[in-house]
């Protein structure tokens, strides 16, 4: 198939590694502090917006493509991204707009299957 | 037993008590399953260029996606099994926002489609969105300041 023969295996191998390695930062900081899942989901994105803002995530994310899209940082990256493009074609409206913009697909997509999900699922019941 | 007279001597104390958490088993899962999880998104995005995709529509879809199967695999019970195996693995990509999403939703059913499915949705993503969007915004005042 011409697709399998298309797939740049280096670079999936790559994915993998940052992938995983920006995964063991986080269960890292999981162990070793008292850092709630809600604070580290936190601090990944506030931590790639930064990042992305400084203009440095992107060198990862010509490195490993989706290891580092797709962790929380890249979500973050992405917004401050979005933000600075923004302000370069709109001005300071751009600031406000270009951030959600850019990484409205996953938001919107996050809340609608989350409902499509809550429709069809049953709530467990607690064992007492 | 030797007497604990300081604060430190009853903490190293504890410690060695203390069964060793098994951090490294924990970072190990985390590494495979988080890697896997890119590996996907990954395989995702050189199917939309396969298909000529550019590279914004591409990654945008490949969260898509992943947020879509990883609210399915919450609905049917499966993220949580995975997520109390892999930790951070599943918890650190975008599949965690999403099961962050779709779990309370799920659970606070009872309490009525628009408080409760609509309203609890966002305990824990509120915070992700509330800490990037403003440092997003910070971030593009600054540029703006700077250019």
């Amino acid at each position: 198939m011409d697709f399998i023969s298309s797939i740049d295996w280096i670079g999936l191998l790559k994915c993998f590694v940052v992938g995983g390695l920006i995964c063991v930062i986080g269960q890292i900081l999981i162990d070793k502090t008292k850092l709630t899942p809600a604070r580290i989901l936190v601090v990944f994105v506030t931590a790639g917006a930064i990042l992305g803002g400084l203009g440095i995530y992107k060198y990862l994310i010509d490195f490993a493509g989706a290891g580092a899209t797709v962790p929380l940082t890249g979500f973050g990256a992405n917004l401050a991204k979005g933000a600075i493009e923004g302000v370069k074609e709109q001005g300071i409206l751009g600031a406000f707009i270009g951030g959600v913009k850019a990484s409205s697909g996953g938001i919107a997509a996050a809340i609608f299957f989350g409902y499509i999900a809550s429709l069809i699922a049953k709530p467990k019941i607690k064992k007492q | 037993m030797d007497k604990i007279e300081t604060n430190k001597e009853y903490l190293d104390y504890v410690d060695k008590k203390s069964p060793n958490s098994p951090i490294l088993k924990n970072c190990f899962n985390a590494f495979w399953v988080g890697g896997l999880i890119c590996s996907i998104g990954q395989i995702i995005m050189y199917l939309c260029k396969y298909n000529g995709l550019d590279e914004v529509s591409a990654s945008t879809i490949v969260s898509i996606s992943l947020i879509a199967i990883s609210a399915f695999l919450t609905s049917i019970n499966i993220f949580n099994k995975i997520g109390k195996f892999a930790g951070a693995g599943s918890l650190v990509p975008i599949t965690g926002f999403a099961n962050s999403i779709v779990s309370p939703a799920i659970e606070y059913k009872s309490e009525g489609y628009v408080m409760g499915v609509g309203g609890k949705m966002f305990t824990v993503a509120g915070p992700v969105l509330v800490y990037g969007i403003s440092t997003s915004v910070i971030i593009g005042i600054i540029t703006a300041l700077i250019i």
